[in-house]
């Protein structure tokens, strides 16, 4: 009994002890060389042709992107449209695809071990992950983070924000990149971080924060399941740039080269005015850019690996850029489109040109 | 042959066992074998985690605290700025906890020695009261509890615009209760000069009525006396010198309150959240404190005309004490380490700023060691504290 004391204090004491050990010099490693390169393997074109289907790693809960639909069974949305493209594009069936909801922490590895041919699941292109996850293709939709409030609150940019509470989840880079945003403004703020995505949004509508940050896609799809969604506005400011588009395991370099070029065709299928409604009037045409790119002559296709009317296919199929954006971003609030505009009209949009 | 056999066996009893069958050699070895096989299993764990560490490029060391934190944090005990270093980060962290589990152990105890007392009234109204309370709280999860605080009480406050007020002193709101802030003025020391002499005065005062009362036996209404004096002192320097003390009211500023002492929502939540839970089980600890002592203590406590509120403090409660310390002292600990549940209702305690701290470094070893570091340093400091409490209160035997 008498020596508990005794004994509690001397942990006490060695555990003190051994924290202010710790802060000794970091045995610093340099990073142990390049990622290991992937062992020497069939080019992945020549596998999924064979196999007859793709398998495409989506979200699989994110409203717009990729969603399972419960009316239809079907999953939907952005992301999910563009593996529909892909299949259209190798096999004329935009149906020709195994959908594989991943999570985020799953994707990296799902890539990595080739579980999946091409994950298409709102995910951000970074150098480290172009270095170690495998090939970006062309960016598909230019997010960013930005801020919803409260449409009565009259404020429409980040100095608006001054002193205000704004709800932020934590375990992402949001936090930081809020904390640099306004500190090279010099507004204060206080922030308030939840663990959960949901008790962030919960926090917001009930009204405990002034302003909620995130992707902006995120916002929009969050809004969109809102009591009243018209009572919110997402500001016109961009804290972060987030490009997603498609990534496709390391060392299939024509695989890559198919992935890119179905993401161009639509995009300047858009450029050409060309969509599943009117491409048939197109199919006569004496334009000899736009003759070339639905394959009516020249071998495009062939080159790539695919048939010479690979963009008519996707084009019938799926549709042109802004028919997908439309189908599923519109109806999210996602409008106007800005810098997922073609850069015709000041956007970001710009396909190379086949030819 | 049988004389042989004795011979053999029996008849020699120092031409010792073999080593390897001596009871206390064997004994002995397994222990060495088992600390042996311990420190092998130690060792490989460790050499397997530096060994990973090192193929992933990260360090196990504690450099990177001071570097730029970066974040901000919504509730700051100490100036804290995105400029400063994760160390201090950390450090604006382990206060919240403290704070949080500070005022609650205070309040825990409050609800918990009434709550408990009240379960033995002899009313049976108050009785069954103290008896759904504590029911209710102790079969319930903490988490659901305090989700439903944040929820379901807090943000069903009105909105900020619309506080409730108290006197125009107190708003209360989503964005938490603002109260007055009181501050010195000049006139404040000179006064607490003024309080001093008061406080002595009374205190003579209370030892002439009380030495009365011992002398004669009537009642010397020391206590009456001695608050009166002191009453009257505070009450003469407040006049003579002016107001000691100034409070700030609170005011509404855009979306936020300004001046005054804030108490968060998220801070507010976790708070109620841990004292009312914590407070059902220390009840239970005092129930079985009070049961312990004998009833004969009681009747004969009774029987000297001891009144039933002079029982519970004089004869009960010493009594009691003994019986109580060393489980309230675990309740104690529960409280501090529940307080980690901050992170289900945003307040940013040393858990949840390990966390950031962890994601934006990329450290996980180091920070989630100095978290775990910082909740046993916490709970075997209150241990400490609690044990030489518990010697103090312990039964003295002749």
């Amino acid at each position: 009994m008498r020596r508990v004391p005794f004994i509690t204090l001397c942990l006490s004491l060695i555990f003190v002890l051994l924290l202010s050990a710790c802060r000794s010099p970091a045995q610093e490693t340099p990073a142990q060389g390049s990622p290991q390169s992937p062992p020497a393997q069939k080019e992945l074109l020549d596998a999924i042709l064979q196999r007859g289907k793709i398998i495409c790693g989506v979200n699989g809960g994110l409203p717009g992107f990729s969603y399972l639909d419960k009316n239809t069974g079907q999953f939907t949305g952005f992301d999910a449209d563009y593996c529909r493209v892909l299949a259209a594009a190798l096999f004329n069936d935009p149906n020709a695809v195994e959908f594989r909801p991943l999570s985020a922490a799953e994707r990296s590895v799902a890539l990595q071990t080739g579980e999946i041919d091409v994950l298409i699941r709102n995910t951000t292109w970074t150098s480290s992950r172009d270095a170690t996850w495998g090939d970006f293709a062309p960016t598909t939709f230019y997010d960013g983070q930005g801020m919803m409030v409260r449409a009565a609150s009259g404020a429409t940019n980040l100095e608006d924000l001054k002193g205000a509470t704004i709800c932020v989840q934590s375990g992402t880079t949001t936090e930081l990149n809020l904390a640099d945003q306004m500190r090279a403004r010099d507004i204060t703020f206080t922030p308030l971080v939840f663990e959960d995505i949901d008790a962030t949004y919960a926090a917001y509508e009930e009204g405990r924060c002034d302003a909620v940050t995130s992707d902006r896609s995120q916002l929009a799809a969050r809004r969109s399941v809102f009591k009243n969604p018209d009572e919110h506005i997402i500001m016109d400011v961009v804290l972060s740039k987030e490009p997603l588009g498609p990534v496709v395991p390391h060392g299939s370099p024509r695989w890559f080269d198919v992935v890119k070029w179905a993401v161009f065709a639509t995009i300047q299928a858009e450029e050409f005015g060309i969509t599943s409604k009117n491409i048939d009037q197109f199919m006569t045409t004496d334009n000899p850019e736009i003759r070339r790119f639905l394959g009516l002559e020249g071998d495009l296709g062939q080159q790539l690996g695919l048939s010479n009317d690979f963009v008519v296919r996707i084009i019938r199929h799926v549709g042109n850029y802004g028919e997908i954006y439309d189908r599923s971003l519109t109806p999210l609030g996602l409008t106007p489109r800005g810098v997922n505009d073609l850069w015709t009209r000041g956007g970001l949009l710009y396909s190379p040109p086949f030819r | 042959m049988r004389e042989a056999f004795l011979q053999e066996n029996l008849m020699q009893p120092h031409s010792a066992i073999p080593f390897w069958r001596s009871e206390r050699v064997l004994r002995a070895a397994a222990q060495v074998l088992f600390v042996v096989l311990l420190a092998l299993v130690a060792g490989f764990l460790y050499s397997n985690l530096i060994h990973a560490l090192q193929r992933r490029g990260l360090s196990a060391g504690f450099g990177f605290l001071s570097l730029e934190a970066g974040f901000r944090i919504g509730e700051t005990p100490i100036p804290y700025d995105p400029g400063d270093s994760y160390g201090r980060a950390f450090l604006v962290g382990v206060l919240n906890t403290l704070r949080v589990t500070g005022v609650g152990i205070l309040l825990a105890t409050l609800l918990g020695l009434v709550a408990g007392v009240a379960r033995l009234s002899p009313n049976w109204l108050i009785r069954q009261i103290a008896a759904a309370y504590v029911e209710l709280i102790r079969n319930t999860p903490l988490l659901v509890q305090l989700v439903f605080w944040y929820y379901a009480v807090i943000f069903k406050m009105p909105p900020i615009q619309e506080s409730l007020t108290v006197g125009n002193l107190i708003l209360i709101s989503q964005r938490g209760v603002a109260l007055p802030e009181i501050s010195v003025t000049p006139a404040f020391y000179p006064w607490l000069g003024v309080l001093a002499l008061g406080t002595m005065a009374a205190w003579i005062v209370w030892r002439v009525r009380q030495r009365y009362h011992d002398a004669t036996g009537r009642p010397g209404y020391a206590w009456l006396f001695a608050i009166g004096i002191w009453a009257l002192f505070v009450a003469v320097g407040w006049g003579i010198l002016g107001h000691p003390l100034a409070w700030e009211r609170p005011r509404i500023v855009g979306p936020a309150y300004e001046g005054g002492s804030i108490l968060t929502p998220e801070f507010a939540a976790l708070l109620v959240g841990l004292v009312v839970y914590t407070g059902a089980f220390i009840a239970e600890v005092v129930r079985g404190g009070i049961i312990s002592v004998r009833k004969g203590q009681i009747e004969a406590a009774r029987a000297l005309g001891l009144r039933e509120g002079q029982i519970l403090r004089l004869i009960i409660l010493p009594q009691a004490l003994r019986v109580i310390i060393p489980p309230l002292t675990s309740q104690y600990l529960n409280l501090a380490k529940n307080s980690s549940l901050a992170i289900a209702v945003g307040f940013p305690d040393l858990f949840s700023i390990g966390k950031t701290i962890f994601n934006q470094t990329g450290q996980p070893i180091p920070a989630v060691v100095l978290v775990m570091g910082s909740y046993l340093a916490m709970s075997l400091f209150t241990s400490l504290l609690m044990n030489i409490y518990n010697r103090q209160v312990r039964f003295l035997e002749k």
